[in-house]
């Protein structure tokens, strides 16, 4: 009995105690920001992606498999600005995790640190379901990962001293190769410039004015809203009038309405990785703008 | 831009130098020289700030991001500078920091074939709540009003009052405080909430599948139960989902006493279990085991006598109350957008054991006393399928088991098993149907059917025709 009891105490003490050994578990809600956390603590880190490129970041459930790994998480990365809000409060009161809640080093919502486009002057729902502090899809400008990355290094530093040297030397090898990249990319993309495109929803408007490129439209009749027969029908009657070159939508929207417009149109439509594992050639973040330009660059000749 | 102004005021005297110095002939050209030099120096200042301007533009991308850089930079180093900027962004307004205030509001139209006000389950013991389906024709439900807001670093607290639209009182569904962040997975509530046994009876009813609770919610929880107490939590840190928790309450509701009793300490004491996670990415799941000891004292309810006069009856004793449960949600790649399918079953079973007192108030055959002894069980499972966007359909089925009541006054012949006509054993069942469509998350119209067989001798076709929408701050639901 003294023997069993002996047992189980070290076992509980190796469980409470583990997590102070262990690398820093990252909690990241999309896919981008748990790429980013990969390139910038290595194995440093432990990253949980709370959804795949295939969920819609607006409508996940905060199911018991999120509550578990928020419990032992040092630190939540999410886009913030509302996007999560259907779920990760449910998480942050649920998890009894005092590390990860607003205002701890170990909370970080990433729009917070750039300039969010889109900020409506209006707020109603009645317009669909808008984002009073912005658009939230900010790492389609990869400008604006690079400025999340300053701040994710500097936290993971913070929360994890010890290797902070390791971090910082991650994040200076990540901006050369991320600045290089973004060059680049402003050269392969300059064709796109001006190039009228329809959007499903408006979760690309970061690229977009990145690019240059020309939003003219999009599936959905208001943020949120799936798309409907009458603004489909309103959207084929507009694209006769003035063309777009590209309808293009993500892997969590329904391919059927942007399909449905581009043979009713005659305008090619595209699919976008839209994040990290959004399709085959976007395995990291390098991966995912080469292929979303690569992919635009195929249907605008 | 400070910089740019002071290398334009420079310049301007630069190139104003000139002007003054033409009057002056005898030293023109020494003065000349002289400017030549300012002016080529200050080119040069002005063309290496020109540079690095054009460098930190070229860098940031614009101006404007440049200042968002500045910021981020300022954030990052020191979290009380971030509350300062993140302030300054929105408006200064003495509101900012009211809590998030939602507004519920349902109505419904009921056809109901059966009166409502003669509503029972037969074999089961009456609760104290409301658990009829509510009035025929058209009704406004009970309305919604929800406060929840972050108390400070420690806590979080939730006020939800109902508002009933016919005697306008206002009840307190739930009013508690939570702990923000104990850490080590532990989570404190206290205060007025929806007990953690089971698993509908934590949902609220507007984000219910069906218009009404399961048979076995209204048998043996009243409905709902919510209760004032004390709830503590504990979360392994396990991947997988597991945590235990346990209450403390007053046990002021059903299968308690009605208000709780006179008495210090606790009338209420439940214990409960979850195990959860995903099969793959388009499965998630959950199940728990939950246990609910209460002593109602003087637990009276109404019944008709064998002399056909109304009678109080009441319980004391003990009422022991297990429930098991299980949830298993399908979205295809976890994405739940298009088609969904949600499974649910509860298996509650409660074994009542006291002494029952017929006719309390001495209206027909006079007080009598005598033992009581029960053990019922019921159950439901329910499954719904958004088979659009927008657009669900579920079925529901219910079944209680009145099980074997021994009542000490029957068994003695003191009385006979028709002094307790809503006791003769009865197994009700039910079947429900519904439909709903959901124009946005915040609003949903229903349209369900159900044949009730709560009533022995009575089948009861139900039809309700119902909207739910909320308003204001955007709700956050369990799983």
């Amino acid at each position: 009995m003294k023997h069993a009891s002996k047992v189980f105490l070290a076992v509980v003490l190796a469980v409470l105690a583990a997590p102070a050994f262990a690398a820093l578990n990252v909690f990241a809600c999309e896919p981008e920001w748990a790429a980013l956390a990969g390139e910038l603590g290595g194995d440093k880190v432990n990253v949980y992606a709370a959804t795949t490129a295939l969920q819609d970041a607006h409508h996940i459930e905060a199911r018991p498999s999120l509550i578990a790994r928020a419990r032992s998480a040092d630190l939540l990365i999410c886009s913030g600005s509302e996007l999560e809000i259907g779920w990760v409060p449910l998480l942050l009161t649920q998890a009894g995790n005092s590390r990860i809640q607003p205002g701890s080093p170990g909370y970080l919502e990433a729009s917070q640190f750039v300039q969010r486009i889109e900020i409506p002057k209006v707020v109603d729902r009645s317009l669909g379901d808008i984002h009073p502090a912005g658009n939230p899809h900010v790492h389609t400008d990869p400008r604006n990962i690079a400025r999340v990355a300053e701040v994710l290094t500097q936290r993971l530093a913070q929360l994890d001293p010890a290797d902070a040297e390791v971090f910082k030397a991650r994040a200076e090898s990540f901006k050369t190769r991320w600045q290089g990249a973004i060059a680049r990319w402003e050269k392969e993309g300059a064709r796109l410039k001006g190039v009228p495109v329809v959007v499903f929803h408006k979760d690309l408007s970061y690229f977009l004015r990145w690019m240059g490129m020309n939003e003219v439209g999009s599936l959905e009749p208001r943020p949120g809203i799936p798309p409907t027969p009458a603004h489909l029908a309103e959207l084929v009657e507009q694209m006769k009038r003035a063309p777009a070159r590209v309808i293009v939508y993500s892997p969590y929207n329904d391919a059927k309405a942007a399909q449905f417009l581009s043979e009713r149109t005659g305008i090619p439509a595209a699919l976008m990785p839209f994040t990290v594992g959004g399709t085959d050639k976007a395995k990291d973040l390098v991966g995912l703008f080469d292929d979303t330009i690569a992919r635009l660059l195929a249907v605008v000749k | 831009m400070h910089r740019k102004t002071l290398c334009a005021m420079a310049l301007a005297v630069a190139w104003s130098a000139p002007l003054s110095v033409r009057a002056q002939d005898a030293e023109l050209g020494k003065i000349r020289d002289e400017i030549r030099q300012m002016k080529e120096a200050y080119e040069k200042r002005i063309e290496a700030l020109e540079k690095r301007l054009q460098e930190t533009e070229a860098k940031a991308g614009q101006a404007a991001d440049s200042a968002a850089q500045a910021e981020s930079t300022a954030r990052a180093a020191d979290t009380a500078s971030q509350t300062a900027v993140q302030a300054s962004s929105r408006p200064a307004a003495e509101n900012v920091l009211n809590p998030g205030i939602s507004a519920i509001l349902n109505g419904v139209y009921s056809n109901l074939q059966q009166d409502p006000n003669a509503y029972r389950i037969n074999g089961f013991v009456p609760t104290l709540g409301d658990v009829g389906p509510g009035r025929r024709g058209l009704s406004l439900g009970e309305s919604e009003l929800g406060f929840t807001a972050n108390i400070d670093q420690v806590f979080r607290g939730s006020l939800i009052a109902s508002i009933s639209p016919d005697d306008s009182h206002i009840d307190v569904e739930e009013g508690y405080i939570q702990t923000l962040g104990l850490s080590n997975g532990f989570t404190v509530k206290a205060g007025r909430f929806f007990s953690a046994v089971g698993y509908q009876n934590q949902i609220h009813a507007h984000a219910w599948d069906f218009t009404d609770a399961p048979l076995a919610m209204k048998a043996f929880l009243g409905n709902q139960l919510n209760d004032d107490g004390v709830q503590v939590k504990w979360i392994a840190p396990t991947d997988l989902y597991f945590d235990v928790g346990m209450e403390l309450a007053r046990g002021r509701a059903f299968p308690a006493t009605s208000g709780g009793g006179n008495k210090n300490g606790f009338g209420a004491g439940s214990l409960f279990t979850h195990l959860g996670g995903d099969i793959g990415s388009s499965l998630a799941w959950q199940t728990g085991l939950s246990y609910l000891a209460t002593s109602p004292q003087n637990r009276a309810y109404a019944d008709l006598d064998s002399t056909g006069t109304s009678v109080t009856d009441s319980f004391s004793g003990d009422s022991r109350l297990w429930v098991v449960d299980g949830v298993l949600k399908w979205a295809p790649n976890g994405n739940p957008t298009t088609n969904n399918f949600k499974l649910q079953g509860e298996y509650f079973r409660r074994n009542e054991n006291g002494a029952l007192t017929y006719d309390t108030q001495a209206a027909s055959l006079g007080t009598q006393s005598g033992s009581y002894r029960s053990r019922q069980s019921g159950w439901y499972l329910q499954g719904v399928y958004q088979f659009a966007p927008m657009w669900r359909v579920g079925y529901r089925y219910d079944q209680l088991n009145a099980g074997a009541t021994g009542i000490g006054l029957v068994n003695t012949g003191a009385l006979t098993a028709a002094d307790f006509p809503i006791l003769a054993g009865y197994n009700p069942k039910r079947d429900t149907w519904m439909i709903d469509w959901s124009p946005s998350e915040f609003s949903r119209l229903r349209l369900q059917f159900a044949r009730d067989y709560s009533r022995m001798g009575f089948t009861d076709n139900q039809i309700f025709l119902q909207y739910i929408v909320s308003m204001g701050a955007h709700g956050a639901h369990q799983f």
